[in-house]
Order: structure tokens, then sequence, then C-alpha cells
């Protein structure tokens, strides 16, 4: 067998990932059930987390996060980094490509936050937002004045997201957390530019939050927004449905009745 | 002669006598209501346009009684909450209450903008169809060329309206027109400030546009459309080769009461849709773009269908184009797609003329082709739907990318040669596929339909029977016109001019691949060599042969 | 008819010797509603619930007027008022176009009746009057006769639209430098947009991108739209080491923090997906590529020239200042840009 095969190529590593994935999530349960919430940050949670990230992220990032071949370092990329990552599914990574989808969320939120923990003790990054920050009562109008001029561009005025070059994209922004919203802005994931506290204050982000949450919870007050793609999507609609709706009165018109 | 005048005693005749006395109108009505008009649903594509123009007339003037086209600044403070207190236009402003604070308001916005899409899409399938019938021949080229006017004058309308509400989107439209125009060589930017009142963006635009779309192009537009019917009513409609039609009669329904009904009642039928389309789905939902900031942009920004194709072409230039002659700067990124796509428009508005030219045909055609007995028409229209869809796709890179997640920069490249190598290969598969269809009906005309009955004729032999087509299915495969090649021929000097060395090249392009219609010679030889047998078996109606069939 | 086919060549139609003749139009078929009064009696009976159907979308739409009363902020009113006099007009139009089409179809005759064409040419008699017409107006006019009057009248003609293009000319003012030039000038503070608070150089880490306008932009109360138009500049700052620099332009960075004009060389859209590890730039109009660590030299798409750089620097209290104005002018290529 093919000894230089990466560990998570090997053909029973699917088996092993579930095997241990379930092990340690029945676990995990187990011990949310009846542990008082850990300090984050503490001794306890950073072994914890070093050893998930052994387990399951030291093969492409390297034993100590310094990165390898498969995986950047993580040294300095700080708590708020993996918490976006690994909680919206996109870490451990899949297949290779331009860039990481979003995926089934592979481990529990103790978990994740464990993990969170350890790359943040090997340097200082951005760590975990305050949650006083991920309210929607922000200000929407200069919220949504800040999405246009710093995300509406990649994102959609709206956030239904947009391309980037070489098969790269900014992805749709509705149903995606505050928290991960949040992080995603200070930690600047994949392609995506860093936007830090002098940049846009965490006020300033809590009101691109609320503005993000307004446009997702009211109705479209227009009708069926169609992908709130903008003139394409009108286009086809009207060549499609419109004009086939009146073609195929026409049709009912000009044939001859019975 | 004594006439003894007819004294009119109900109160419809008293109101009619009251008005012919005044304006003669009997003479107009015995002149028009029984008019004919053939029937088909392809000749109502026209009549959509027509009556989408009216939704849009209609509800834009409602528009109009809220509508401020101002670019003052101003602090909306209207009920969408994203935006309250922003610093906006009172254009922007007065749209937004339109969509938001005036009863009714978002409806009518919501149909106008609807019901503009629709009437460039049937104007622009209406041109496709009198292109593939070719009903564009003589006597009715002008009116293509009105048509084609029409065609431009909807483009028009329609991107000086996209702009009014001056929001983020439409405003990097008007952005990018700036910059296509300041891409003119000596006058470019004169123009540019001329339409902007001094710099990009300033505070005349919006005004100027307005009085351009609600006043200037549609003026010209009815013009148009009346220069348009009037002649329709010239020429009569065309109609589809049929039994009796001829180009010296149409066949069809009058316009009173059938027409009258069917065409009025159309007219509620297209704003119905139009109606039940707008309570339904969101158009242009400007709220979401915010107003307009020179700094800003969203992804997705794209113009309207109809403009697609501009921006398409934009799109599809290659990189590092500008060429610096003596020092000023000619950007050819920008000027070759604006010369391509004029002189694709100018191809489309001469086509009438050029395919005369070709055929020296000088008749009046009244009976309308089927696009298959003109392969070469068929196959350059195909050619030129190719080269538009393209363009049209080109506009649309970005979202092509991300639904079929496919690189952004790979569907470019695609779209470039695609532009180039895919006319070609419409044209090709049209023609032979047009050729194929026109030797599929002579087939039919020649041998009858293939009935799938396999019978033993007494001798043994066994065939399949086919069903000769009856005189009047037979009458729709054999009408149509059919033109030869012809070799250059000197002129009264001897000499071969390049004109008529250029025609004689294109006749053969046009004509020398042609399948001609099924003569009554060939029709009658054909159907002389069946045996007798084969005849009777032909003869027996096919539905009582085929219960006896099961029967056994 | 026979004098018409004479009259007009068929160019290169050819002439099919005995060809099949036209049998004529078909034979009228009776419908249902012709051949049964049961059948008639249905359709009228259609067509007037059509119209019905019609005066109730109407009082639908009304009430939808009435029923949602917009009261500040609640987007549902907006959104049912807008459904409900939609899908009413919708009905009470649709209600009395099928009406009206179904009853023309089932009730009203289907015989296709047969109209004769004539040519559009008029009649020979006609023209030859037409023509006498025209030379005797001719004559008594002296229109051709009189050389003098004639061409002075074409004269006057060719002057009379000079005004009236002349009179647009305040159209717009001369163009002069202004496309040229922005607000930038040596010592302008970086301020972000749209808050106008400026920046520090420590405030720019890497991989971060800010929007930026020239401080006192934002505060300016005539031509702000105009100048933003112009000035606007993304600021990002890259590993020093990925950043290549022409000699000439080595001042212009601050320690991997550059600047770049936002404005499309293109065709001037804000060119502001900026990718943090390839360090490109996208338009997203035009799908225009710039290099951001190569000069913003284009890469991908059809534009043509780099983006203007803006040479920064740092001042005493390590804001981040320009060092001139824009070296070149931002934004579309025009032709004498370079004059």
């Amino acid at each position: 067998m093919n000894s230089d095969k990466p560990l998570h190529r090997k053909p029973w590593a699917a088996g092993l990932v579930v095997f241990f994935g379930l092990v340690l999530s029945g676990g995990g349960y187990a011990t949310a059930t009846n542990v008082v919430e850990t300090e984050f940050g503490s001794a306890e949670q950073v072994s914890e987390g070093r050893k998930l990230f052994l387990a399951n992220c030291a093969s492409c990032h390297g034993t100590n996060g310094e990165g390898a071949i498969g995986g950047p370092s993580l040294i300095g990329v700080g708590a708020a980094s993996v918490d976006f990552q690994v909680g919206t599914g996109r870490m451990p990574g899949q297949a290779s490509g331009p860039q990481l989808y979003k995926k089934p969320v592979q481990f529990t939120e103790e978990q994740i936050l464990a993990m969170a923990a350890y790359v943040a003790s090997l340097a200082p990054g951005p760590a975990l937002p305050d949650p006083e920050f991920l309210r929607t009562d922000g200000d929407v109008e200069h919220g949504g004045e800040l999405f246009r001029i710093n995300c509406a561009m990649c994102h959609n005025a709206v956030g239904a997201g947009g391309a980037l070059t070489e098969g790269k994209f900014a992805p749709a922004l509705d149903g995606v957390t505050e928290k991960h919203i949040y992080e995603a802005m200070v930690t600047g994931p994949q392609n995506m530019p860093v936007f830090n506290d002098a940049n846009l204050t965490p006020e300033d982000k809590k009101d691109i939050i609320s503005y993000l949450k307004y446009v997702e919870n009211n109705p479209s007050v227009g009708g069926f927004a169609l992908g709130s793609v903008g003139p394409v999507a009108e286009g086809l609609f009207v060549w499609i449905f419109g004009l086939g709706f009146i073609i195929a009165i026409s049709v009912w018109l000009g044939a001859k009745a019975n | 002669m004594t006439s003894q005048v007819q004294e009119p005693k109900t109160a419809v005749g008293k109101t009619a006598n009251y008005f012919d006395e005044r304006l003669g109108l009997g003479g107009f009505t015995k002149f028009f209501a029984r008019k004919v008009f053939p029937d088909h649903w392809s000749f109502m594509l026209g009549e959509v346009a027509m009556w989408s123009f009216v939704v849009v007339i209609i509800t834009g003037t409602w528009l109009t009684f809220f509508y401020q086209p101002s670019m003052a600044h101003t602090y909306y403070d209207g009920s969408y909450a994203p935006l309250k207190g922003a610093e906006m236009t009172v254009a922007y402003a007065s749209s937004l209450d339109i969509s938001f604070d005036i009863r009714g308001g978002l409806i009518m916005r919501q149909m106008h903008h609807w019901g503009a899409l629709i009437f460039v899409a049937a104007v622009g399938l209406h041109m496709l169809r009198v292109f593939f019938t070719g009903a564009f021949r003589k006597p009715r080229e002008l009116n293509w060329v009105v048509g084609f006017l029409l065609f431009i004058m909807a483009m028009a309308a329609g991107f000086t309206g996209y702009s009014l509400p001056d929001d983020l989107l439409s405003g990097n439209g008007l952005r990018i027109i700036d910059g296509m125009i300041k891409g003119i060589p000596l006058i470019g930017p004169a123009i540019s400030s001329g339409l902007f009142g001094g710099e990009f963006p300033g505070t005349e635009v919006i005004a100027r546009l307005y009085a351009l779309h609600i006043m200037i192009v549609p003026a010209i537009m009815i013009v148009l459309i009346g220069i348009h019917l009037m002649m329709l009513v010239i020429h009569k409609h065309t109609h589809y080769s049929g039994p009796g039609r001829t180009d010296q009669n149409v066949v069809g329904y009058p316009l009173m009461p059938v027409y009258v009904a069917k065409a009025g009642g159309f007219f509620f039928l297209v704003f119905g849709v139009i109606a039940g389309i707008a309570a339904l789905f969101t158009i242009n939902p400007i709220w979401n773009y915010g107003p307009y900031d020179p700094s800003p942009v969203s992804a997705g920004t794209q113009p309207d269908w109809y403009i697609g194709w501009l921006d398409g072409a934009l799109r599809l230039a290659p990189s590092n184009w500008d060429v610096s002659v003596f020092g000023y700067m000619l950007p050819f990124g920008v000027l070759i797609p604006l010369v391509v796509s004029l002189v694709f428009l100018a191809l489309v508005a001469a086509y009438p003329f050029i395919e005369k030219w070709v055929t020296k045909d000088d008749r009046e055609h009244h009976v309308l082709d089927r696009p298959r007995n003109a392969p070469t028409r068929t196959a350059i229209g195909a050619a030129g739907v190719m080269f538009y869809a393209v363009l049209w796709a080109g506009a649309s890179t970005d979202l092509i990318a991300i639904y079929f997640q496919m690189s952004l920069n790979h569907v470019l490249v695609a779209m470039q040669i695609l532009l180039l190598i895919g006319p070609v290969i419409a044209y090709w598969v049209t023609k032979r596929a047009c050729l194929s269809l026109q030797r599929k009906d002579r087939e039919i005309v020649l041998h009858g339909r293939e009935t799938g009955r396999v019978v033993r004729l007494p001798h043994g032999e066994y065939i399949e029977v086919h069903e000769p087509l009856d005189k009047y299915e037979l009458w729709k495969l054999v009408d149509f016109k059919d033109y030869e090649p012809i070799m250059p021929r000197p002129n009264e000097k001897g000499k071969i001019t390049v004109a008529a060395r250029l025609r004689s090249a294109l006749s053969r392009i046009y004509f020398e691949d042609r399948i001609a219609p099924v003569s009554k010679a060939e029709y009658e030889l054909a159907h002389s060599e069946h045996p007798q047998e084969i005849a009777a078996e032909e003869a027996k109606p096919r539905r009582k042969t085929k219960a006896k069939e099961i029967s056994k | 008819m026979s004098e018409v086919e004479k009259s007009y060549s068929p160019g290169l139609a050819t002439n099919i010797e005995k060809a099949i003749q036209d049998p004529g139009v078909e034979p009228h078929r009776l419908r249902m509603t012709d051949k049964s009064e049961k059948h008639a009696k249905n359709a009228e009976r259609q067509v007037a619930f059509m119209f019905l159907l019609s005066i109730v979308g109407a009082i639908i739409a009304v009430w939808g007027f009435f029923a949602f009363p917009i009261s500040g902020g609640d987007l549902s009113a907006t959104r049912n008022n807008s459904l409900w006099m939609g899908l009413g007009m919708s009905l009470s139009l649709l209600g009395i176009g099928f009406g009206a089409v179904h009853w023309a179809k089932t009730l009203m005759p289907d015989n296709e009746i047969t109209e004769e064409r004539h040519l559009a040419r008029s009649s020979d008699e006609n023209r030859a009057a037409a023509v006498e017409i025209i030379k005797l107006a001719d004559g008594e006019s002296g229109f051709t006769r009189r050389k003098l009057i004639r061409r002075t009248m074409y004269g006057a003609l060719a002057f009379l639209p000079i005004p009236a293009v002349v009179i647009f000319g305040d159209l717009g003012p001369v163009v002069g430098d202004t496309l040229k030039r922005t607000m930038w000038k040596a010592g302008t503070r970086l301020a972000k947009d749209p808050t106008g608070i400026p920046i520090k150089a420590s405030e720019v880490t890497v991989g971060s991108v800010f929007h930026v306008i020239p401080e006192g932009l934002a505060e300016l109360t005539e031509h702000k739209l105009e100048e933003k138009a112009k000035a606007a500049v993304l600021l990002v700052r890259v590993n020093p080491g990925v950043l290549n620099e022409a000699p000439e332009k080595a001042g212009w960075s601050y320690d991997g923090i550059v600047a770049y004009s936002k404005i499309c060389t293109h065709v001037g859209c804000p060119v502001a997906l900026y990718e943090q590890h390839t360090h490109h730039l996208l338009c997203p109009c035009h799908q225009s590529t710039f290099d951001l660590a190569d000069h913003c030299k284009v890469v991908f798409g059809p534009a043509a020239r780099p983006l203007p750089q803006l040479p920064i620097a740092v001042d005493a209290e390590g804001y981040l200042i320009a060092q001139s104005d824009f070296l070149e002018p931002v934004g579309p290529t025009f032709w004498d840009m370079r004059k």
C-alpha cells in the first residue's frame, strides 16, 4: 500500500473518521449535558483542543500548526478563524479546488471551541467576537452604507453572492450566523480581505450584521425576488415565462375553436 | 338625382348621423370595418409589442405624477428602514416613496418595468418573425426600416428610463456609458460634458434623461408606430402560404367584429399578464442598491436585458487594446465593440435591400416563406441570432460562472471563441437542416406520409403503405418560390463589373444548394408508377383498415 | 392580374413549367357552437362568467388599495397593497380579455373571407396626373427656372440648423483639464469612505483593504460626487516581499501599503474586488483584472491601462498622506489624456 498518501486519503480513513466522529460527538454530548461551561482558553480546554487538532488538522497544518504542504500556518490566525472555518464546515477541507465550500459541520460546538482555544494559544490573533456586537439592533442605515462600500462589490448589494477570478466566488450571506459574519470580517477567510477594528469598528460590524439580518428577515416587498441577482434574472424571466405565457395565449387565440 | 335622405330613428342611429354629417365617418367605417386580417399566433407578436407599449405609456404617465427628476440632495425619510436618513438625490427619494409610501406605487412601478422588458422582447421576436418569414420583401422594405427604428427607440426608451431612479445600479450603468463616450476620439470628452452638464455625475443628467424618456423618445415612437400601422393598412397583412392564399389576395377574418374582439381582447390579456407578473415578482428592487455613489458597486452589475448585448460586447474585447497615435489615445477595447455593434445594427437595417439586390426579384410578395424554403436567409438569421445571443450571454459571464461553478475567466474566453465560431456553426447547421426539411417535404409530396402499415400484396410483395396528402396539405408543401444563381454577365460595354461579380457570387452563396418545389409532372410521374394494388391500398380509409386488422 | 405578373421582373426566380395548381380555399368547417344550440349557450355562459370575474377582480383591486394602509416601516403593508392590487387588476383585465376572445372564437362567425390586394404603385393615369401637377407647380413657382432663388434657398436651409445646434452649446462646460486632476494633493490625508476619518499607517494590517477618500471630501457641499468619482482610492497592505516595484515608483508605497485609483481604466466602474492571496483586483462590471502586486497592470479582461497609483507617505502623526495628485488621469481612456 502506498504509504506516502496523506492519512485522510487512505481507504479506511473515512470509516475511521466516522468512528471517531461518533465516539467524540457522543462523548461531547455526554460531557455537554453535565459539565458546566468551561472558561475559554483554560488549560484543560487547550489540551483537549490539541488532541482534536492532532487527530483532525495536523496532517495539513503541521503538528504544531506551523503549516505544511496541504495547508497554511495557523500561528496567529486566532480563535475567530478556527471558529469560522470549522464552524461553517469549510474545515476540515475536502477536495482541493479554487475555494473551500460550506459543508455540514463536522464537530460539536464544544470541540470547535476547544480547537479554537488551542490555536489561539499558539500566538495572539483575532479573538472570538463579543456577543455584544452580534446583536441585530444596530443602525441598519449605517450598516447598509458600509456594506455597499466595503462588501457589496463581491457579495452583491443584498448579500446574494458574486463571482471572483478563476473559479473563486464570494458566497451568499443569507443564513450565515451573526457570529460567522463577524468572524469572516475580522479574519478574512481565504481570499476575502481583512477588515480589522480600525477599518470597521466593532460597532460598524454590528451595524453591517444588523443590515444583513434586516434584509434577510423582511419580506421582499415586490414579490418573489428571483435570487436578488439583478437584471439578468429579470431578463431571463421575461423571455421564458413572460413571453412564454403571452405566446401560449396567442396560440390559443389564433387556434380555431372546435 | 333625387335621393331620399333616411332619417335616423334610434338613439344609436341619431348619434351616428350626428358624427357622419360632420366628419363623414361612414366612408371610413366602410373602408375599415371589413378589412381582413389573417389569423396566426406569430402575427400577434407585433400586437404584443404595441399593447405592452400602451401599458407602459399608461403606467408611466401615472408614475410621472409622483416622480421628481431632480438631483438635488435630500435625506430620506420614508418607510424603508435601511435607508432612513441616508443622503440621496430627490429623484431616488421620490422613486423610493413611489415604491413604499404611495399606495399602488410599487405595483405601477413594477408593471411599468416588466411591461418595458416585455415590450422590447416582443419587438425583438416580432422582428425575428418578420425576418424568418420574408415579410420584409417588396413592398414592405420601408416598413422594415421603420420597425428597425422602433427597435432602436425601444432600447433608447428603456435605457433612459433605467437610469431615472438614480440608484447605485443604474448610476454605475450611466458611468459605463460615460466611460464609453469619453473613449470616442476628438469629441468624446465634450459629449460627456454636454450630457452630464460638466463632470460625471453632475446634477443635470437625470432631468435630461427624463425629458428624453417621457417626451422625446415616446413622441418619436408614437409617430413611428403610426407610420408602421399606416403602412400595414396600405400593404394589407401578409399571410402564410395555404390553399387559396396568393400574392393577390388576403384571407382571414374581418376587422368587425372578429378582429376587434380578438385584438381588443388581446390588449386586456397582455395588460393582465403584465399586472399578474408585477403582482408576484419583484423587478429592479432599487431599495436594495442604495443611492448612487461613485465609490461602491454591487456584484452582478448588469443592464436590463436589451442593453445586455452591448455590455457583453464590452466584456468580450481582448485586453490591452489602447493604441497611441501621435500621443493621442484610441481605446480600441471600447471603440471596436462600439463599431461592431453599429455594423451589426446596420446590417439588420439593410438586409431587405441586400436580399433584393441579390435576387433582383421586383415582384410584390404577400405570401410568407416557410423558413425552410429560404435556407440561406434562415441560416443568415440563425447566424445573426447566434452572434447576438453570445454577446448577450457575455453580459452575464459572472452569473454563469457562479451558477455553473466554472471559472469566470474560462467562461469569458469561451464566449470570445464562441462569438467568432458560433455564427459560422449556426449558419451551416441551419442551412443543412433547412435543405433536409425541404427534401423531406418533397418526399412527402411525392410519396405521401409513412403510415407504418405494412401489407402483403396478392403476388407476395410486402410494402409499407404511404398515405397520400389531400390537395390542401399538398399545396402548402409545394407553394414556394425558388431562385437560381446567375453567372456574372458583361454590361453594355462588354465589361464584367465588380458589382456583377459580387452579385453573382452572392447569388451562388444564396441559391447554389436549392431544392425546387415539386412540379405537376413530377407529382404525376411518382403517382403513375404506383401499381394498381398499392393505389388501392392507399385509397382505403386508414382507420377502417386498422380496425379490420385488429379484428383478424 | 396577368398585367401584374408582366409588369415586374421575377429576377432570379425560376419558373416551374406546369406547377401544381392552387386548390382554392378549403371548405369551412362547422364548430360545435355552430352545430348545437346547447354548446352555443354554454359558450355564452362562459363568456359572461369571465366578464363577471373581471368585476370581482376590479373589486379586489379597490379593496387592496384601502385594506392595507401604509404606516411607517411596515413593509408587509406595502407588500400586500402591491400584491392584491396587482392580482385584482390582473384578474379584471384577464377576465375581459379571455371573455372577449372566447366570444370571438366561439360565437362570432369563423368563416374566413378573402379580400383582393392591389399593387402598391398607383395607376398609370394617376402617376401621369401627379407628374403633371408637379410640373405645373414647378412652372408656376419657377422653382427650376429661377436658379438664384433655388440656390439661395438651399443655402438658407443649410445654415438654418446651425444655430439650432449652437444653442445647445451650454449643455456642459468646456472640458479643460478637469479630467486630468483630482482632489488629491501633497499632504492630503487618506480617509475612510464614507466617514472621512483619517487612516494611520499602523491601522492597515496585512491583508486589509480600505476604501479611501481624500480627507475633506466628506465635508464638501458642492461637487462631492464629482470629486469622489475621480478621487476614490483603494488602500491595501501586502507583505513587502511580494510587492514588485519599479525603481522610479519605489518611494510611492509605505512598508507594503499601496494606494491605487479605484476607477477602472476601461469604462470607469469602481474596481473593488480585492483578493487577498492572489493580490488581484477584479472589476465586477466587465471583469478586467489588475495585479496589485505588480503596478496594477492588466492581467485579464478588456481594460488596457494599469490603474494609476497614488504616491503615499506618512506624516509626523503617523497618518497616511498623499505625496501628490495622481501622475496620470484616472478612469477611462480619452483621446487627449496624454497631452
